[in-house]
C-alpha cells in the first residue's frame, strides 16, 4: 500500500478526460454541472470523443465549449437545433447534439426545437429544465410552475395572467420523427445514474439513424429559486416532479 | 483503503457531496480556499467504503475517488 502517489491502479474513479481544467462558471450546486460531466462520461464511453459535436444555447450553458475538449458551435438563442441539423446534414456520421435551458428551447426556440424533432434529424436534445432564466436573473419562463415566485411574477405564477407551464418533452413524444423521449432529473445519485442512461440512449438512437430524441433532465437553479443548493434539491424533488413526471414517455429505440 | 480528494481549486462549497455521503464522513474545511470558498474536506476517511456517491453528486467534479 502507498499513501504518498496516485498509482493508476489506485484510482476508482476522476473527472473524465474530456473535462478539462478549466473551472465552470456555474452557481454552487447547479445542475448544469451534473448534466456537464454526464455528457462528458458517455461520449468518451461511447468513443466518440473525435466524432461529437455539441452546439451550446443562449443561457448560462452559453459557456459549455469551453470545459468540455470536443468541438462545439455556439447557436443565437434558441437556434441551436437548426444550427445542429446543417452540421448533421453536412457530417452524417458525426454525433451532432444540442444541449438547451428551458428558456433556450420552450421559449423563443419553439418552433426551431420542435421542427428539427418532427423532421426526425438524427440530433439528441439535452433539455435542461430548471423552470426559469437563470443566466438573465430568475425571470419566469414558460416552464415555470403555477405559483411558483420569479422575480417576473413576484407574487408567484398566475395562470389568468401567465398562463400554464408548457410541457415540451409531452409534445415531443406525439411528433413522429422523435425515437426516444425521456424526462430524468439529477436531484440525488439514483436520478443521475438513470439520467445518464437516458442520454446515452439518445446519442446512441442517433448514431444509429433512429430519428431524432430529446431528454428533459428536471434540474435545479439554486441562485435563481433562491434556496441553497441542498435545499434546492429538496424543492426539486417535492415540487418540480409532480408535475414534470419522471420517465420514457416514447422508445421505439428497440435497445 | 478507499478515500476522496477534493480539488480545492473547482470546489464552490455546495456541500451535496456531505449531503449525500452514507458514512457522513465529509464536511466543511475550516481554511478558505483560493477562490474564497470552505470546500468540502474528508474529515474521517477511515470510514469511507468507495461508493462514490460523492463523486456522482458533485456538480464542480471536484472529487476524485481513491485506493491506497
Ligand atoms: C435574442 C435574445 N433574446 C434574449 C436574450 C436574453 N437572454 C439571455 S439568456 C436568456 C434565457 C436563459 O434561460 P434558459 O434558457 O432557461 O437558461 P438557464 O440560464 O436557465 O440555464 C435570455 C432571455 C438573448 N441573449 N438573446
Ligand atoms: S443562475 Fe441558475 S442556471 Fe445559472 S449557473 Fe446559477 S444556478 Fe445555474
Ligand atoms: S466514496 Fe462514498 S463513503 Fe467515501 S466519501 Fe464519497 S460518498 Fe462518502
Ligand atoms: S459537491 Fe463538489 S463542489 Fe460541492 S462541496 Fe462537494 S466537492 Fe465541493
Ligand atoms: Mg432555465
Amino acid at each position: 500500500m502507498q499513501n504518498d502517489v496516485i498509482a493508476p491502479e489506485n484510482l476508482v474513479y476522476a473527472k473524465p478526460k474530456l473535462m478539462n481544467d478549466t473551472p465552470m462558471h456555474y452557481c454552487a450546486g447547479c445542475s448544469h454541472g451534473v448534466v456537464h460531466k454526464l455528457v462528458a462520461e458517455v461520449i468518451e464511453e461511447m468513443g466518440m470523443a473525435d466524432k461529437a459535436i455539441g452546439v451550446s444555447p443562449v443561457g448560462c450553458a452559453v459557456f459549455a465549449y469551453r470545459y468540455l475538449d470536443i468541438d462545439w458551435q455556439e447557436a443565437a438563442h434558441g437556434r441551436a437545433p437548426a444550427v445542429a441539423t446543417g452540421i448533421k446534414r453536412c457530417w452524417p456520421d458525426r454525433l451532432v447534439f444540442t444541449y438547451q435551458g428551458d428558456g433556450d428551447l420552450a421559449a423563443i426556440g419553439t418552433a426551431e426545437t420542435l421542427h428539427m424533432l418532427n423532421r426526425g434529424e438524427n440530433i439528441p436534445i439535452i433539455f435542461i429544465n430548471n423552470a426559469i432564466y437563470g443566466m438573465t436573473g430568475g425571470q419566469m419562463a414558460p416552464t415555470t410552475l403555477i405559483g411558483q415566485k420569479t422575480t417576473t411574477c413576484p407574487y408567484g405564477r398566475d395562470p389568468k395572467l401567465n398562463g400554464y407551464p408548457l410541457k415540451i418533452t409531452e409534445m415531443a413524444a406525439m411528433l413522429n420523427g422523435t425515437c426516444f423521449v425521456s424526462r430524468q432529473s439529477v436531484e440525488n445519485v439514483a436520478s443521475i445514474r438513470k439520467a445518464k442512461r437516458a442520454i446515452r440512449k439518445a446519442f446512441q438512437s442517433a448514431m444509429d439513424g433512429k430519428g431524432s430524441s430529446l431528454v428533459e433532465i428536471v434540474s435545479t437553479c439554486s441562485s435563481g429559486w433562491k434556496l441553497s443548493p441542498v435545499k434546492a434539491n429538496e424543492w426539486l424533488e417535492e415540487h418540480m416532479l409532480e408535475f414534470y413526471q419522471k420517465g420514457d414517455l416514447k422508445d421505439t429505440t428497440g435497445y | 483503503m478507499p478515500r476522496i480528494e477534493v480539488d480545492a481549486n473547482r470546489c464552490k462549497a455546495c456541500y451535496l457531496c456531505v449531503s449525500v455521503c452514507p458514512k457522513k464522513c465529509l464536511g466543511k474545511s475550516k481554511t478558505i480556499s483560493k477562490k474564497g470558498y470552505f470546500p468540502a474536506v474528508q474529515e474521517r476517511p477511515q470510514d469511507c467504503i468507495g461508493c462514490k456517491m460523492c463523486y456522482v453528486m458533485c456538480p464542480d467534479v471536484a472529487i476524485t475517488v481513491l485506493k491506497d
